[in-house]
């Protein structure tokens, strides 16, 4: 009895301290972001001045006025604002199909679109660039931007999307073909209104999953579809003398979105164990 | 109201065949069951008739139109999944008038049909709840109110009942003969429990392995079953089956029957009466007795190790071990062939 008392009440203190530990380490480099961005430049090199220093709101003003932070962030909205619609728009039918018509060759099919993700996005870099440049004309462009962005998510797309819709019953599916309900009107009375909590949390994902996206929104740029993730990469000056501004670009860049995942964190939490935690 | 015919229907999935040159008439206004063991194809056929799966071989006609490339909602059929599969978003009242919708019928025949049904299936005060706030039998009969408003012409069971307690489920069984009997619509029920065939069906098909074992009305089936595993099937607790070898020297005159070596020799519980020594069929040492109040299950074991059931009305005065002889009117004995389990 005591020896099984004891053991609960260790592992009641145990695994609490070890996960804030881990998560107070994951969440330093955030910490140590944000608090450099109210450091001048100067102050943020000197490590006598980790803590103690005069806080100053330089760098979020200036951002504004050296460069047109509204405009790198317009275009991260209107990208991955389109490219989740496409991409869901292209995987709710390709789930559905999957998932309530399946064929010998869909379990084949899945495991392509996975083996898609494994590709080093490296090796196609020349050909992207070269392709996009000088014979599409697509270059920077907020449309070459949105496809690549919602193409390269389309895969986990497709998968959370059927892991949710096989989780629907099948008699419900059979139940509205009896009852004579059109294909259109079964994805929309039936199937999304069933599904709504795993599309909401697959939406999410994708959004920041976009936005995150810093390999092809970086190289596929140059100024007019440029991202945050751009408006990031560009402040890396030489040397790394401008930590303080780096640092404020970088809170203002990834800012709305810890936001949006923390205002959404039991929508995420169910989206990526898809469905598992009830 | 339609009539229903099955001619060489057949199932695949993939190279695997499932059902095999199903042959079948359903007459207009009949309460059909097709009952057998689980797997045996009962509920494939049933969905083969609703449209949900495709017809492999062969045609389903309702009426006298083919309908193999017909949608589901147009063959003029219903269906009350044994999972109810109502739309767990939806109201009772939007569950039923959901595939009314669906047609285009306005709405206020649409309000008259689904309040007609509740009335009848006592679910009024239930119209404006989800199916997440009903109980299971309650949950039964808006799926059956889902089926009524649409006033079909043949009706689809896939086991309605094998969800609610076994007292619900002598009740709804109730609800649903009577329901036959005011619609007067063509119904198709499958269940794998022979006391549902046996109570509802005007017609029961018989299925194993995908192929029809025997078509019959059950007082057919019970007297006359076709082979030994209808036999077996219909009727509790089930037929005992005798090898020759088994029966004593005078048991053929004792049945009035010849017996040879190839054969079986069914009796079912209920007709096997004990009689005086000499005079038996067979005579075994009784094991155990089972109360079940109007009357008890005798489990006998012959001395060649051969066990059968008999149901008597009171209790045998016998101790465990001690013999007991049996026999039977002959008009009650069946007779299988021992390789092909046909009747003889
Ligand atoms: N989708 C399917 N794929 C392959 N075989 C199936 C499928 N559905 C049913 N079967 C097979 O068909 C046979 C009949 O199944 P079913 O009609 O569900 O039986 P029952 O309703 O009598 O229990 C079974 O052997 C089952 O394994
Ligand atoms: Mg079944």
């Amino acid at each position: 009895m005591a020896i099984v008392a004891q053991q609960t009440k260790f592992s009641k203190i145990f695994w609490p301290v070890l996960a804030w530990f881990i998560a107070l380490i994951f969440f330093f480099p955030i910490f140590w972001m944000v608090l450099t961005s109210f450091k001048t430049d100067a102050d943020a090199v000197k490590p006598e001045f980790l803590f103690t220093f005069k806080p100053t709101l330089e760098n979020y003003l200036n951002m504004t006025a050296n460069y047109d932070y509204w405009r790198f962030a317009t275009n991260s909205v209107i990208t991955s604002v389109f490219a989740t619609g496409f991409a869901l728009a292209v995987g709710v039918p390709c789930a559905y199909a999957m998932a309530f018509n399946p064929s010998r060759a869909t379990k084949d099919v899945l495991m392509w679109m996975l083996s898609t993700k494994m590709l080093p996005a490296a090796a196609v870099l020349y050909p992207m660039t070269f392709l996009t440049k000088n014979f599409l004309g697509v270059f920077d462009t907020k449309f070459l931007v949105i496809v690549v962005l919602s193409l390269i998510n389309l895969p986990i797309v497709i998968w959370m999307l059927f892991t949710y819709f096989k989780e629907i019953p099948k008699e419900i599916i059979e139940a509205g073909k009896m009852d004579g309900v059109s294909t259109w009107g079964e994805i929309k009375d039936i199937l999304l209104p069933l599904a709504w909590g795993g599309l909401a949390s697959t939406a999410l994902l994708t959004f920041i999953f976009c936005w995150n996206e810093a390999y092809w929104t970086v190289r596929l740029t140059t100024t007019e579809a440029a991202t945050l993730s751009k408006l990031i990469e560009g402040n890396r000056a030489p040397e790394g003398l401008f930590f303080g501004r780096l640092s404020a670009v970088s809170a203002a860049a990834v800012g709305p979105i810890i936001v949006l995942g923390w205002f959404c964190q039991k929508q995420l939490v169910q989206g990526l164990t898809f469905g598992a935690v009830k | 109201m339609a009539s229903l015919t099955i001619q060489g229907v057949s199932k695949s999935y993939g190279d695997v065949e499932v059902m095999h040159d199903i042959d079948l008439d359903i007459a207009d206004g009949e309460f059909v069951v097709f009952v057998g063991p689980s797997g045996c194809g009962k509920s494939t056929l049933l969905r083969m008739i609703a449209g949900l799966e495709d017809i492999s071989g062969g045609t389903v006609a309702i009426g006298d139109q083919v309908v193999n490339e017909v949608a589901p909602a147009k063959r003029g059929v219903a269906m009350v999944f044994q999972t109810y599969a109502l739309y767990p978003h939806m109201n009772v009242y939007k569950n039923m008038a959901f595939g009314l919708r669906q047609a285009k019928m306005p709405e206020d025949e649409i309000d008259k049909r689904v309040r007609g049904a509740a009335e009848v299936l006592h679910i009024t005060d239930y119209l404006d709840r989800t199916p997440r706030a009903l109980s299971g039998g309650q949950r039964q009969r808006v799926a059956i109110g889902r089926a009524i408003v649409r006033e079909p012409e043949v009706f689809l069971f896939d086991e309605p009942l094998s969800n609610l307690d076994a007292a619900l489920r002598v009740q709804t069984r109730l609800e649903i003969a009577r329901l036959h009997e005011r619609l007067g619509s063509t119904m198709i029920y499958v269940t794998h429990d022979q006391v549902e065939a046996m109570t509802l069906a005007d017609k029961i098909v018989v299925l194993r392995d995908g192929r029809i074992e025997q078509v019959g009305s059950p007082i057919e089936l019970y007297e006359r079953p076709r082979n030994a595993f209808v036999a077996q099937f219909i009727g509790s607790p089930k037929m005992n089956f005798f090898e020759a070898s088994t029966l004593s020297e005078n048991a053929a005159t004792a049945l009035g029957i010849t017996i040879d070596e190839s054969a079986i020799v069914g009796i079912r519980p209920e007709h096997l009466r004990v009689c005086a020594e000499g005079q038996e069929a067979i005579r075994a040492k009784l094991e155990l007795v089972e109360h079940l109040g109007e009357h008890v299950l005798v489990h006998m074991i012959a001395d060649d190790g051969t066990e059968f059931i008999t149901k008597m009305e009171k209790p045998p005065q016998t101790a465990r071990g001690d013999y007991i002889a049996y026999s039977a009117d002959p008009s009650l004995v069946h007779q299988f062939d021992k390789a092909s389990g046909q009747r003889r």
